[in-house]
């Protein structure tokens, strides 16, 4: 009885994590879509009368203005497009390369398969961060050189978990008698196999947007990643950071926005999780 | 068991020489160290610039170079730094500590809040307990932690005066970077020790000792957490390479005078015998770290080295 009076409530948890997980991705979604109504004036107008008005007291600016005058709601919604942009273009990539590397070596294994497990091993043994300051050390910072460096270092998660599920279905029947009638592989692998191991990396995805996007703004905020002239989340904080002891709101709010973003992103992909796995096996 | 140890050992090897050998050859692409050391030195001919190159061993063939540096890393000798020429290990030296000591810090900060949380939603499974503390840790996650230690460094340090914002000086200078990483991780620690909490619960010595009268006390911190205890020790363990990467991301807003700071200032002046060691070292230590968890499970596990 009171087991069941708490699947309930964690049920209805469940949804009340869904829905303000949707409402905040698609809150900050619909913002950068519609960046160019709402703030008709531009990102870079600069104000030099205004600078560094508090928020929340002149309603032409309701967050404040930064040290040059400039929006700085305007400048959070413009950042949103650069880490909505690096985070799913980042994940779009990574994962159609992890997919095809895990579908392969996980079903001829062999010498490739040993060849990409092993690169996964010393990948592991790279934080992000070093991985990073060498990559960006070496071929320079950037908007793409940005969205390069997350695919390379996160392919491998899509390879590992890919590579995981087909190891198991390969030896299902389906997939046997798909082989005995003749189906070509690349129909085994992406008609038969792709579908049924599709979920995880739905999830993995929604996750390492999320994860991406906090990547992306430290490296920003560490003058490593996006060009300082574009306004985006990390760079505000690092600008912001000089300004700390008499205008708090330049460094509060860029970080709030990178905070709900990525918290509506985890939520969904939380609930994303247990909904595909009910046993909650999976769920940490 | 030895057959477990030598494969395990010899995959850590292997790390370790792609993970050299990648960022030796890599870093000769970052530009000519020889033209950034003559930089200021008023006008420089060609032959300047290949005496420079002699003089730090850059006209030896690549291979040869990476020889010299893998017989370094055993006598730890990394060579100098291109500014100033100090000897990079003394360099390595004087910043290894300061992250270790702020990576312990951490880890302590973390498990001292994760464990009582964790086993406090496991208990509470379903309840408003385990929900709030499910909520807390997914706000925890989201957390860019560079803003996180901007954020703390403006209300103790700006508002409250009680910390001050940067540098090492003492234990006052320790409460906020180790506060930082310390919230960070325990946002996955949580989770951790939830699940591993849940099926510890489940299992009959823990329906004895409730049986038998022990306080719920006695039953969770005696009982149930000393034998979830090995698998949360291996996922501490692998978390080391996480934790270090937070590290040097919180030591630059900190200005603490650990590898991060090194490395990022050796980014700057392109002095890449110093970038190059602090790389090695870290991942040296990483994968030692993986390596021990590895065998301190599959000694706890056999199941584990049979694989």
């Amino acid at each position: 009885m009171t087991t069941k009076a708490a699947n309930t409530r964690f049920a209805r948890f469940r949804n009340l994590e869904f829905i303000l997980g949707a409402l905040l991705t698609g809150g900050i979604c619909l913002a950068v879509v519609f960046s160019g109504v709402l703030f008709p004036g531009g990102v870079d107008k600069i104000d030099l009368l205004a600078r560094l008005t508090p928020p929340f007291v002149n309603w032409a600016h309701p967050l404040g203005t930064d040290p040059l005058g400039r929006d700085v709601l305007a400048r959070v919604v413009a950042g949103g497009k650069i880490s909505l942009l690096v985070g799913l273009t980042s994940v779009a990539g990574a994962v159609v390369v992890g997919v095809v590397m895990g579908l392969v070596s996980g079903y001829y294994r062999g010498f490739w398969d040993m060849l990409v497990m092993r690169f996964a091993d010393v990948q592991l043994a790279l934080p992000f961060i070093l991985l990073a300051i060498t990559f960006i050390a070496i071929v320079g910072g950037g908007l793409t050189n940005t969205i390069i460096l997350l695919i390379v270092s996160q392919w491998v998660q899509y390879a590992r978990l890919v590579r995981g599920s087909v190891l198991s279905l390969r030896e299902r029947e389906f997939i046997q008698s798909a082989r005995a009638i003749g189906v070509r592989d690349y129909k085994i692998l992406f008609q038969h196999l792709l579908p049924n191991l599709i979920g995880p990396v739905i999830v993995l995805m929604t996750l390492n947007v999320a994860n991406n996007i906090l990547l992306e703004s430290s490296l920003t905020f560490l003058g490593l990643g996006v060009d300082p002239l574009i306004p985006s989340w990390g760079g505000m904080l690092a600008d912001g950071r000089t300004y700390l002891q008499n205008a708090w709101w330049v460094s509060v709010f860029p970080g709030l926005a990178i905070l709900l973003t990525v918290l509506g992103l985890n939520l969904l992909g939380d609930w994303l999780r247990d909904s595909l796995d009910p046993t909650g096996r999976t769920s940490r | 068991m030895a057959g477990f140890l030598i494969k395990r050992f010899l995959q850590a090897v292997f790390v370790v020489f792609v993970v050299t050998l990648t960022v030796s050859y890599a870093i000769r692409f970052t530009g000519d160290p020889a033209l950034m050391l003559a930089q200021g030195a008023g006008s420089v001919t060609e032959e300047d610039l290949v005496r420079i190159r002699e003089g730090l061993g850059l006209n030896q063939p690549f291979l040869s170079q990476y020889a010299d540096f893998i017989k370094g890393m055993f006598t730890l000798d990394f060579g100098r730094s291109f500014l100033g020429g100090t000897p990079v290990s003394q360099l390595i030296a004087s910043a290894l500590p300061a992250t270790m000591l702020l990576a312990f810090a951490s880890l302590i900060v973390s498990i001292a809040i994760s464990i009582p949380l964790g086993i406090r939603a496991a208990v509470a499974r379903g309840k408003w307990a385990d929900q709030t503390i499910r909520i807390l840790s997914l706000i925890g996650l989201s957390f860019p932690n560079f803003w996180l230690a901007i954020m703390l460094v403006l209300l103790f340090s700006i508002v409250l005066k009680w910390l001050p914002p940067s540098g090492m000086d003492g234990f006052a200078s320790f409460i906020m970077p180790a506060l930082t990483m310390g919230i960070i991780l325990t946002a996955t620690n949580v989770r951790l020790v939830r699940t591993a909490m849940l099926e510890t619960l489940q299992s009959q010595y823990i329906m004895v000792a409730r049986a038998k009268g022990l306080s719920e006390t006695k039953v969770l911190y005696k009982h149930a957490l000393r034998n979830c205890a090995i698998p949360l020790i291996t996922y501490f363990g692998l978390q080391f390479g996480g934790l270090l990467g937070g590290i040097v991301v919180v030591e630059l807003v900190f200005n603490w005078p650990g590898m991060g700071t090194l490395a990022f200032d050796a980014v700057a002046s392109r002095d890449y015998p110093v970038l190059q060691a602090v790389i090695t070292v870290l991942s040296l230590m990483i994968v030692f770290v993986n390596l021990l968890v590895d065998i301190a499970y599959g000694l706890v596990d056999p199941r584990i080295r049979t694989e």
